[in-house]
């Protein structure tokens, strides 16, 4: 249990980041958190105490095996992070390049 | 059977080999995006008539029976949702020949559309919970991309924010996905709605059904989740802003939020009506507070943005009726509006093409000079606002129909009351832009974008007047499907017994 | 973007060939180990990045290397729809494991699986170098 609430406190710590930081980079590595967070827990939550990992070495292995579903998910989750994260850089680059800074507080040419 | 897989492999398919197309023939590159957009078309109307006879089709890939495997179950929302994807899809393609020539790299615009389809596609006719959230992030990921594609200062900082707010949302719908997986061992819709059933409406089940619709309300962009809209859907070029306004954030945010609400999680007017109550609460929030701000606009784009969000309060609003004339009247509101306001952004697409400007003061006179432009705008602005015999009058009639027959009279004397806002603000854009004399300098649309347009106007007329037959071939059966509630999880067991 | 001193560019070409091959390794024994296409690509790229790093762009062939790395990428995506629509036409099913199964823990065994493997590994390794050809290419911002 204690496991569980401190990823929740590392989510909300990634969110705390995003919401307030006025560096862009900063907002990015405040995702970076989050991410982590989720697919701590989410790789937590097939853990079962006292089993194997789940890769056949042997012919006949007792079947007792942790939860493999949850390992399958967060690499497809990682996959998606990286998209997200490689696109997120590549946007700030070039934010950079137009408007000769990071702060988010001078980057507000939309109004209305 | 086999046709099931083909909504999002085709797309894909299309959108890699575009790259290796790209240098060789650029030419080729438009011709197959057509051709994939009308297959996918004619793929759309043959899924809606076999959806007629049997009530859920059931895909398994590579043949393991669920709850093994990912299925694709299709039923006739499914068949829907592909429809109205496909029309404005095609459309788009046909609009974007010239309207994309002076944009440079066309051949990432391309990808990015067919990886966009292909998303929404997979979206509508999954059966899996984490398939829908792939699917979700790879439609979402194009639509950052494509936001940004003029890389101006303006587009960038639209798609940052935007970006931002959606990967909220994203993340969100993952924690949530990780906490129903715990709870039920089971990522299948069908066998996820057995058993929540049984764990019953605990503190639990609350939590996680807020957390999916903060989730979806940023993707469907309700107050107040709503800012990055008007300021994403102008930075995009004009068949993407069509697209993303369309049928996008119907997709992600409804299509999505109705499935889980009322198929998985079981949840009906009869058993929450807190819970429904919230969701007309948001649907009033989203007309009245977006329609006043878009009074008050002079971009063009942007006032169509906050209409955008104005409009899709209105489906929140059929849905959280929860009777058949709600729903049926808030799934015919969504191809009403993605018929109406995809044609309204192409002619914004058409105005800034020939004009440069999408400055309403400095756009006055065009309605002689553009007339095909003008007469697109006029039929598209009538069916928002609800005037007969056009589509969009029948979808109020059955929402405002739906609230007289659920006993909420007020309900539905202040959503007639609040079309007023919509009449306001398209008449705005009206009067300044085609009915002032004007001394501006332009050409005509060119002939692909008038005859994409003119395909709208065409469809919004018949659809109106054919308006019975919709609703007995296409939003009766879809509305059926989400009513059936719980009923969903026996139908597709019961046709995995049947076939294969 | 300036190359690196000589003891690291005599080291590079010594050991790109080995984490090249060990990249390799680890995207075939995808059903056997842990890893398969994904991890097995991150490697790849890594070779492929550590190459430009050492060398520096004025050793050349960045254009060429886009190019490249774009049509391998489009290459592994096609591979996979492939095998996919191959299940679908020759057996009936998508993603249907329609070859042979051979016997369990050994090189050729769970059908489609490495194959699978193989596409998704070109096709991460050629998208990672893309986008750090992407990102490192925006030269003008750094260098001012």
């Amino acid at each position: 249990m204690i496991i569980f609430l401190s990823c929740i406190i590392l989510f909300l710590i990634g969110l705390y980041a995003i919401v307030t930081k006025r560096n862009l980079i900063k907002i990015v590595i405040g995702f970076a958190f989050i991410e982590y967070a989720i697919n701590l827990l989410f790789a937590l939550i097939g853990f079962r105490s006292g089993m194997l990992a789940p890769i056949i070495t042997q012919i006949d292995m007792p079947h007792r095996f942790v939860d493999p579903i949850p390992q399958a998910l967060v690499l497809t989750a990682i996959v998606i992070a990286l998209g997200t994260t490689a696109l997120m850089l590549s946007v700030v680059l070039r934010i950079y390049n137009r408007y000769k800074t990071f702060d988010i507080a001078e980057i507000r040419k939309l109004k209305g | 059977m086999t046709f099931i897989p083909l909504y999002f492999i085709l797309p894909l398919a299309a959108a890699f080999i575009i790259p290796l197309l790209g240098k060789i023939a650029k030419s080729l590159i438009w011709i197959l995006v057509t051709l994939v957009s009308f297959a996918l078309f004619i793929l759309a109307l043959y899924g809606v008539a076999v959806t007629q006879q049997a009530p859920m089709l059931v895909y398994e890939m590579g043949n393991w029976p669920p709850p093994l495997g990912i299925v694709m179950a299709f039923d006739s929302l499914s068949a829907f949702m592909t429809l109205v994807i496909s029309i404005i899809v095609f459309t788009g393609s046909v609009f974007s020949f010239r309207y994309m020539s002076h944009y440079t790299g066309q051949w990432k615009f391309y990808t990015l559309y067919m990886l966009i389809t292909a998303g929404m596609m997979g979206i509508s006719i999954t059966g899996d919970l984490f398939n829908l959230f792939v699917f979700l992030e790879i439609a979402a990921i194009s639509s950052y991309a494509l936001v940004a594609f003029g890389v101006e200062a303006e587009e960038l900082e639209a798609s940052f924010k935007y970006m931002v707010m959606g990967e909220v949302g994203g993340l969100t719908l993952l924690l949530a996905i990780a906490l129903l997986y715990a709870k039920t061992s089971t990522l299948n819709l069908a066998d996820m709605s057995n058993a929540l059933q049984i764990i019953g409406q605990t503190p639990f089940f609350w939590v996680v059904l807020g957390m999916l619709l903060f989730a979806f309300s940023i993707k469907a962009a309700f107050v107040p989740f709503h800012s990055w809209l008007p300021d994403a859907h102008p930075a995009a070029p004009a068949p993407i802003s069509s697209l993303l306004s369309g049928v996008f954030i119907k997709v992600l945010g409804m299509y999505t939020m109705a499935r889980l609400v009322f198929n998985v999680f079981g949840l009906s007017r009869a058993n929450a009506p807190i819970f429904f109550n919230l969701l007309i609460g948001i649907g009033l929030l989203s007309i009245a507070f977006a329609g006043v701000t878009a009074l008050s606009q002079k971009d063009y784009k942007r006032l169509l943005g906050y209409s955008s969000v104005s409009q899709v309060g209105y489906i929140m609003l059929g849905l959280g009726i929860g009777n058949y004339y709600g729903i049926a009247g808030a799934i015919f509101y969504i191809l009403a509006h993605a018929l109406g306001k995809g044609l309204l952004f192409f002619t914004s697409g058409a105005v800034v093409h020939a004009t440069g400007t999408r400055d309403i003061s400095k756009l006055a006179g065009l309605g002689e000079k553009m007339s095909t432009t003008a007469w697109s705008f006029r039929f598209g602005s009538m069916s928002l606002i609800g005037l007969p015999p056009l589509v969009g009058f029948f979808a109020k009639y059955f929402i405002v129909l739906g609230a007289l027959k659920a006993g909420f009279l007020w309900l539905a004397i202040v959503a007639i009351g609040l079309s007023v806002l919509t009449l306001g603000y398209l008449l705005k854009i009206e009067n300044n832009v085609f009915l002032k004399k004007g001394k501006i300098q332009a050409n005509k649309a060119p002939f692909t974008m008038r005859v994409a347009m003119v395909f709208l106007v065409v469809m919004i007329v018949l659809l109106g007047i054919g308006f019975q037959q919709v609703v007995d071939f296409l939003v009766g059966p879809a509305a059926h499907a989400l009513l059936r509630g719980v009923e969903y999880a026996n139908l597709v067991f019961g046709s995995i017994a049947v076939s294969f | 973007m300036k190359g690196m001193s000589l003891i690291v560019k005599s080291i590079t070409t010594v050991i790109i060939g080995f984490i090249f091959i060990y990249g390799i390794y680890i995207i075939l024994h995808g059903h056997l180990t842990p890893g398969g296409g994904f991890a097995g690509g991150v490697i790849i790229a890594g070779a492929l990045i550590l190459r430009i790093l050492a060398f520096g762009s004025e050793a050349g062939g960045e254009k060429k290397s886009e190019k490249s790395a774009s049509i391998f990428e489009s290459i592994g995506a096609l591979v996979f729809i492939g095998i996919a629509l191959a299940g679908l036409f020759l057996a009936g099913v998508l993603f249907l494991n329609f070859i042979p199964k051979g016997t369990p823990l050994h090189l050729w065994s769970a059908g489609i699986i490495p194959f699978c493997n193989i596409a998704i590994g070109i096709k991460v390794g050629a998208g990672l170098f893309s986008i750090f050809l992407a990102l490192a290419a925006v030269k003008y911002v750094m260098e001012d």
